[in-house]
């Protein structure tokens, strides 16, 4: 026998690809799993149809998982795949486009008949010189009939046969990338338990995968990705949803209060709703609204009764937030909003990923309303930006959101799960005494009010939607609303005290800045680091605190010649950045595919802007 | 007399009241401030959250809690603050247009869900704040600014919108008859769950007289069934008339013709958990039938903060985490124990490292 090609590499990029019924989501979260586990560096990124079951076999249909795994830090999924797997033709006809020039494609030979390749719009019966494929080296498996010969003994039928495809698969990747199968073992052991014939038949057909591959060494190449080198301590894999409720749970622990989740199902941001209403067990109490808008409305209530509150949603769901959004803005209180971003306008691209909703955070209601705004810009640190938002809200009284998207959402990689102490403390504002106490009255350094939660004698007072005095009784007075809405958008800047400053990646003055914000910087990072290493001046400024922005971002700004602002929209950051703060020709890179920027397409960009 | 030995006064504050001279708020006002004296609950517990309109302006003549919201979400806000703090005796003051056309979505989704909390819906069949536009409970053909031709469109009743929500307390009270709605407010706040009381209230300035026909005391022993939980249904200047129910629906007669007596007269059961009668007294109107006043329906069920307490509660028994900690620990976690490597670093201490840097 042949000796495998062994292939040596830093990262390595595959793609899961197939009909959203196939389990390429499954089977691209064990795999990833699998490497996290084995000690590399992940970032995930499920792409997915909108519609739950898309016609099989059509490209409307194909669902995919792409995953990056390295050695060193990995900061995006990749963007090309080295490796293809693809379940059926419509799989090809949707990736060629992610392939790495030069990259393997596996695909199910059984499955590349003529009503599949009519169905994926093929004229020809080679896919794969149809897409320009032709210089990429294919192999063919059986995975169907392999998969049904395995399982001849087992008394299933037809459909739950077919439904182990995905292991055959997953068992040949495993071996090509020399990963254990223990862990998937485990996993399919306890998720069957009540079906014994389910397990076995599913460990089977693994294992003919990773026999498979074993087997016929002389035509599939095995990938070598040593373990990545960080930080010790305690990891886990996460998603961006996850990490989003985690942290949401970590700062009501520590701020000593009740959680309260108002909210509303909407792609790509309902696991945080479902991540949370698990935990009944830390006393969350989800609330399931029959709206987007009575999500927001129930949190504000919550606020107003004393639970640390938040609502989770989507564009269009923020949209419908906006005049309640207004409320928490005048009647002071502490909101957490969470925003996970997807492609609009109106429903838009629901699974896919954008950042289109800045202006309508930033500027979306009516009247002069000021709230804070941060930016999560990887799956795991969504943990930290959620409890910084909800630290913010508590102890400045102020609504905040916090914007992540549907690539961060549901993307994941690992994290060293953080001791609670290494959590900065939460004092939330209480009023403390009811004989000077006066609903409006301001702290004189931040500017916000004090928390009296109902059920405190001496505390009785009102807020509410109209504008009032430092007693709480409504005014008109054009002095007072001028006054209030002078205080209301100072509170928001004063935040900047409690913030870190913006802090430059790369040389600390140069040729080029790169200004990102949000879910971009696995991205941006990757494009400049890389950039750096070829000797180019060129440095990253990547935005967490939108509003209020970071003190010393002008001063910044100055040590660098060119400026260039990168982001999934038509240039919001850009157009925010010019008005707050003027005086710089600010370029910009942007795209709205509903796709993340790839490091290739950026450093173009970058390598034109400094040819200019 | 509560245990508190609280008066109406002090729920008053010193805010001026700005309704309309002859308002039937005053009035509603009053009885909601008397009703609270009586309930035992300290003061500081008591939260009154409203959304727009004139009803709305409540809270602020209220010395309890009092949130004045947004159009039509008051019920939405209500319900986040008496599932956050179960403990609170919440009220929410509401009229036709905020809650039943803007906020109609919140208002049945309340009552249904069952939440804990006392709604008193002011219905005057106007939109009053606004100047005087038709509201979902306008009659049809009613001539408002806003239908200057009279409408095309029937009102609501808004105690069958109670009903067919799966309401477990709907009562009926006239705004000037303030004993009688503070005897019903009282029983709404002593029911577990929600209650909704549809108060028939009169604005002078767009809308006077538009309950007259039912309410004028001289025709209120006429016009109005007064419904007592295990009372007979009867009515009329002498108690004379009653209600029977013959071959699927309801029937006024006098008692001692016809061959009727007092036995045939119904009696209420407002704790029937069949809503059907409830729902044909709900929908009788003048001329054929007086108008039912009182608790119509008033049945225990489960309620959804305490629901939410308990199952915080049993999960929490059974659960293997106490504390976030163990949660973000817990699953498919692994160690990273390089000699070589770096020690844990929070991460808000953290810095980006680019060539060594």
């Amino acid at each position: 026998m042949k000796d495998a090609k062994v292939i040596e590499l830093e990262e390595v990029t595959i793609r899961f690809s197939g009909d959203s019924g196939d389990g390429m989501q499954l089977t691209g979260t064990l795999f990833s799993d699998t490497s996290a586990l084995f000690g590399n560096d992940i970032s995930t990124f499920p792409d997915y149809p909108s519609e739950i079951r898309a016609p099989q076999g059509t490209v409307g249909g194909v669902s995919g998982f792409q995953v990056q795994l390295g050695k060193k830090h990995v900061n995006t999924p990749g963007d090309f795949a080295h490796v293809l797997i693809a379940m059926n033709p419509a799989a090809v006809k949707a990736n060629a486009r992610f392939m790495n020039p030069g990259g393997t494609i596996i695909f199910d030979a059984d499955a590349f008949n003529d009503k599949n390749l009519e169905k994926a719009g093929f004229k020809t019966d080679d896919p794969f010189l149809e897409c320009h494929l032709e210089d990429y080296s294919k192999i063919p498996v059986p995975v169907t009939s392999l998969t049904k010969e395995c399982l001849k003994g087992y008394e299933l039928d037809n459909k739950s046969v077919l439904r182990s495809k995905n292991m055959f698969t997953l068992g040949l990747v495993c071996w090509m990338f020399d990963r254990p199968l223990d862990y998937i073992e485990k996993y399919i052991q306890k998720k069957f338990k009540k079906k014994p014939v389910v397990v076995d038949s599913n460990l089977a057909v693994l294992h003919a995968g990773y026999n498979y591959g074993m087997n016929m060494q002389h035509m599939t190449p095995q990938y070598i990705v040593h373990p990545a080198n960080i930080e010790n301590g305690l990891y886990r894999n996460i998603n961006g949803n996850q990490a989003t409720a985690y942290g949401f749970l970590a700062a009501a622990e520590k701020a000593g209060l009740e959680l309260f989740l108002g909210s509303y199902p909407i792609t790509p941001a309902t696991d945080i709703l479902a991540t949370l209403a698990e935990r009944r067990d830390l006393g969350v109490k989800t609330f399931q609204a029959e709206d987007e808008i009575a999500g927001i409305c129930s949190a504000i209530g919550a606020a107003f009764a004393g639970d640390l509150a938040v609502t989770s949603t989507s564009g269009p769901g923020f949209a419908l937030k906006s005049e309640a959004l207004g409320l928490s803005v005048m009647a002071e209180l502490p909101l957490v909003v969470v925003n996970v971003q997807r492609g609009g306008p109106s429903t838009g691209l629901p699974t896919k990923t954008e950042q289109s909703d800045l202006l309508q955070t930033l500027y979306g209601r009516n009247g002069e309303s000021p709230l804070v705004v941060l930016a999560a810009s990887t799956p795991s640190d969504c943990f930290y930006y959620a409890y910084l938002a909800s630290k913010i809200a508590l102890e400045r009284m102020v609504p905040v959101v916090l914007l992540t998207d549907g690539f961060l959402g549901n993307g994941s990689e690992p994290w060293r799960v953080p001791d609670m102490d290494e959590l900065p403390a939460i004092e939330p504002k209480l009023a403390v005494n009811p004989d000077i106490f006066q609903a409006y009255a301001r702290d004189p350094e931040t500017y916000s009010r004090e928390w009296a939660i109902p059920g405190r004698n001496g505390f009785q007072h009102l807020i509410g939607g109209l504008e009032k005095n430092t007693k709480g009784s409504v005014s008109h007075d054009p002095a007072i609303h001028s006054q209030n809405t002078i205080y209301r958008a100072e509170k928001v800047e004063r935040v900047v005290e409690m913030l870190p400053e913006l802090e430059v990646c790369g040389l600390e003055s140069g040729d080029l800045l790169v200004v990102s914000w949000g879910g971009t910087f696995g991205h941006t990072l990757s494009a400049v680091r890389e950039m750096s290493e070829s000797g180019k001046a060129v440095s990253l400024a990547h935005f967490n605190f939108i509003k209020p922005l970071p003190k010393n971002t002008k001063e910044v700004f100055s040590r660098f010649k060119k400026i260039v602002v990168c982001e999934l929209n038509m240039g919001q950051f850009a157009a925010y950045l010019r008005d707050r703060i003027p005086g710089f020709d600010y370029r910009q890179v942007n795209k709205v595919c509903g796709l993340p920027f790839t490091v290739v397409e950026l450093k173009e960009n970058f390598e034109k802007l400094l040819e200019e | 007399m509560s245990e508190y030995n609280y008066t109406a006064k002090d729920f008053k504050n010193d805010n001026e009241v700005r309704w309309c001279p002859g308002c039937g708020d005053y009035a509603i006002m009053n009885a909601v401030q008397r009703t609270m004296a009586e309930l035992d609950v300290p003061h500081e517990k008591f939260a009154v959250i409203s959304g727009i309109g004139c009803s709305s302006r409540f809270p602020y003549y209220m010395s309890t809690f009092g949130f004045h919201s947004i159009h039509g979400r008051a019920t939405a806000i209500a319900s986040g603050v008496k599932v956050a703090n179960p403990e609170l005796n919440v009220w929410v003051i509401t009229g036709d247009g905020d809650a039943l056309a803007i906020g109609g979505n919140h208002f049945i989704h309340l009552v249904r869900r069952n939440i804990d909390l006392n709604v008193i819906l002011f219905n005057n069949k106007i939109y009053g704040l606004t100047k005087g536009q038709y509201s979902p409970t306008s009659n049809r053909g009613a001539i408002t600014k806003t239908s200057p031709f009279g409408t095309i469109e029937d009102p609501f009743i808004p105690g069958l919108l109670v009903l067919g929500a799966r309401g477990k307390f709907f009562a009926r009270a006239v705004d000037s008859n303030v004993k009688h709605t503070q005897e019903v407010l009282e029983l709404a706040a002593r029911h577990k769950g929600t209650s909704v009381v549809e108060v028939l209230q009169n604005c002078v300035i767009f809308n006077d007289g538009i309950h007259d026909e039912i309410t004028n005391p001289k025709y209120r022993a006429e016009r109005q069934l007064f419904l007592e939980h295990e009372k007979p249904m009867i009515f009329g200047n002498d108690n004379e008339k009653g209600l029977v129910f013959e071959n699927g629906r309801l029937k006024v007669v006098t008692i001692g013709e016809d061959g009727y007596t007092m036995e045939d007269i119904l009696v209420h059961d407002s704790k029937n958990l069949d809503p059907t009668l409830h729902m044909a007294l709900i929908n009788m109107c003048l001329p054929d039938f007086p108008v039912a006043m009182g608790v119509v329906r008033n049945v225990e069920a489960p309620i959804y903060d305490e629901e939410m307490t308990k199952q915080i509660e049993t999960v929490k028994k059974g659960s293997q985490f106490s504390k976030v900690a163990d949660l973000l620990r817990a699953g498919n976690t692994w160690e990273v124990n390089d000699p070589a490597g770096i020690g844990p670093v929070p991460f808000f201490s953290k810095k980006c490292k680019i060539n060594g840097k």
